[in-house]
């Protein structure tokens, strides 16, 4: 099952160029989906306003050099390690969603496609399901909020949920359907056979995907790396979104210009560790 | 005024939700971020703003303090144990930064255990003193405590 590229085996029922021609269609979806959320929102608009709001209360100017700094520190932080969440409960699950998102995604097209034969990219697509399939459950049976911090029940769906359900049961499917074809099992549906019934099941949940970027939150990609280059801007220019400084409270100019905190806490105040962190918030 | 959150920065943490002592700070249900569903019944009492791990909440704060308009901003710094303040006047001339200490132990490693102590004594017992309170806080039979009395002394400036 690991090894076998399981778009081969269908091209027998369906043609390459109808499957090429259904990953164009997907793309456009989401390149579409993405421009409709940002009009409706007016994401972009409030998006420029806030930058422009917090270049008028700078306190210094960020040169091009400084810039890319904080860009590469944005993709080294907040893209490729998911650095902005606080839990680390919820980053280790969005690291493996979004990972074996990427993994899944990248491989689909590459064996579609044609472009290798290597049974690795095989191995890849399963293992990318698998890492979807991890982050995904785990994210919804105990992470959620709705059920960490509201106590609502695992199986209550909203609209808000589209993005997340048809995320993993995209991989579930594709992992089932991958089993089932794998084991050559054609028995009886009501005569459609179990491996067609699960990769029409993939192909639906496939499609709710990309064609509900409008209505899901799968534009979040796009924008939240923007965000988070322009959350560090406002640090570097003294902005700050107008929130205090962080002090080094070793710092004599601090201790002069506070003097409760060297009275209260010393020279060198010690690591307080954690307070209300130290418990999850779930004591709804 | 209440307070209300910024959807951008919220990432639906449920910090908020579970210390506010009104319990108004819920999860909405569509988009999954914190919202305050009874604004007429918060107190401005901060929890949720300092709580807030992406200072995702605000608050616009009244002209008790500063002229309306302002901007009242806070970080609460668990391992640092501080609290800082920023308050910008509206004309953004005016920016004051605070900084105070919350707490001066590690957290949660300096509660008294109560049941550990020794039963008090009917002196104990019969005085108005509280558990471990200073004596200086409590009335005598003499005269008023004073800070003289107590060999404490007022500082010059403004001091908290």
């Amino acid at each position: 099952m690991f090894n076998a590229n399981p778009f081969a085996e269908l091209s027998a029922l369906i043609p390459s160029d109808v499957m090429q021609m259904y990953l164009i269609v997907m793309v456009v979806l989401v390149i579409g989906g993405t421009i409709l959320d940002m009009m409706h929102k007016k994401s972009a608009k409030y998006f420029f306003e806030n930058a422009e709001k917090a270049k008028k209360s700078a306190k210094r100017t960020v040169g091009s050099g400084e810039k890319v700094g904080i860009a590469v520190a944005t993709l080294t932080n907040e893209v490729l390690t998911s650095g902005e969440f606080s839990n680390p409960k919820r980053r280790l699950s969005h690291l493996l969603t979004m990972y074996g998102f990427i993994i899944f995604v990248a491989t689909t097209a590459i064996m579609i496609f044609g472009l290798s034969s290597e049974a690795i990219v095989a191995q890849l697509w399963h293992i990318g399901a698998i890492m979807l399939c991890l982050g995904g459950y785990w994210f919804w049976f105990f992470i959620r909020v709705d059920v960490n911090s509201e106590g609502a029940k695992w199986y209550k769906l909203v609209r808000a949920d589209i993005f997340i359900v048809s995320l993993f049961t995209t991989a579930t499917f594709a992992l089932i359907w991958s089993y089932l074809q794998s084991k050559g099992a054609t028995g009886s549906v009501a005569d459609m056979g179990w491996t067609t019934l699960f990769f029409a099941l993939f192909i639906i949940s496939n499609t709710t995907l990309f064609a509900s970027v409008l209505w899901s939150k799968f534009a979040h990609m796009f924008f939240k790396p923007a965000a988070a280059f322009q959350k560090r801007t406002t640090v570097a220019d003294g902005s700050r979104e107008n929130l205090p400084q962080d002090f080094d409270l070793t710092d004599p100019a601090v201790q002069a210009k506070f003097p409760d905190i060297p009275e209260y806490m010393g020279k060198n105040p010690a690591n307080m560790g954690a307070g209300i962190r130290r418990e999850s918030p779930n004591h709804y | 005024m209440p307070t209300f959150v910024y959807m951008t920065r919220c990432d639906g943490c449920g910090q908020c939700v579970d210390i506010c002592p009104s319990d108004i700070m819920h999860i909405d249900k569509t988009l999954r971020r914190a919202y305050n569903i009874e604004p007429n019944m918060c107190w401005e009492c901060y929890s949720c703003v300092k709580a807030c791990p992406h200072h995702a909440i605000d608050v616009r704060g009244y002209a008790d303090f500063a002229p309306l308009g302002h901007s009242v901003r806070v970080h609460r710094d668990e391992e640092k144990g501080t609290i800082a303040w920023r308050i910008k006047f509206r004309n953004g001339k005016k920016d004051m930064e605070l900084l105070a200490p919350i707490t001066t132990k590690p957290w949660g490693e300096c509660i008294p255990h109560l049941a550990n102590e020794s039963a008090p004594a009917d002196s104990m017992r019969n005085s108005e003193l509280l558990f471990n309170e200073p004596k200086y806080v409590a009335m005598n039979d003499s005269a008023l405590p004073t800070l003289e009395s107590n060999g404490l002394e007022i500082k010059e400036g403004v001091y908290y």
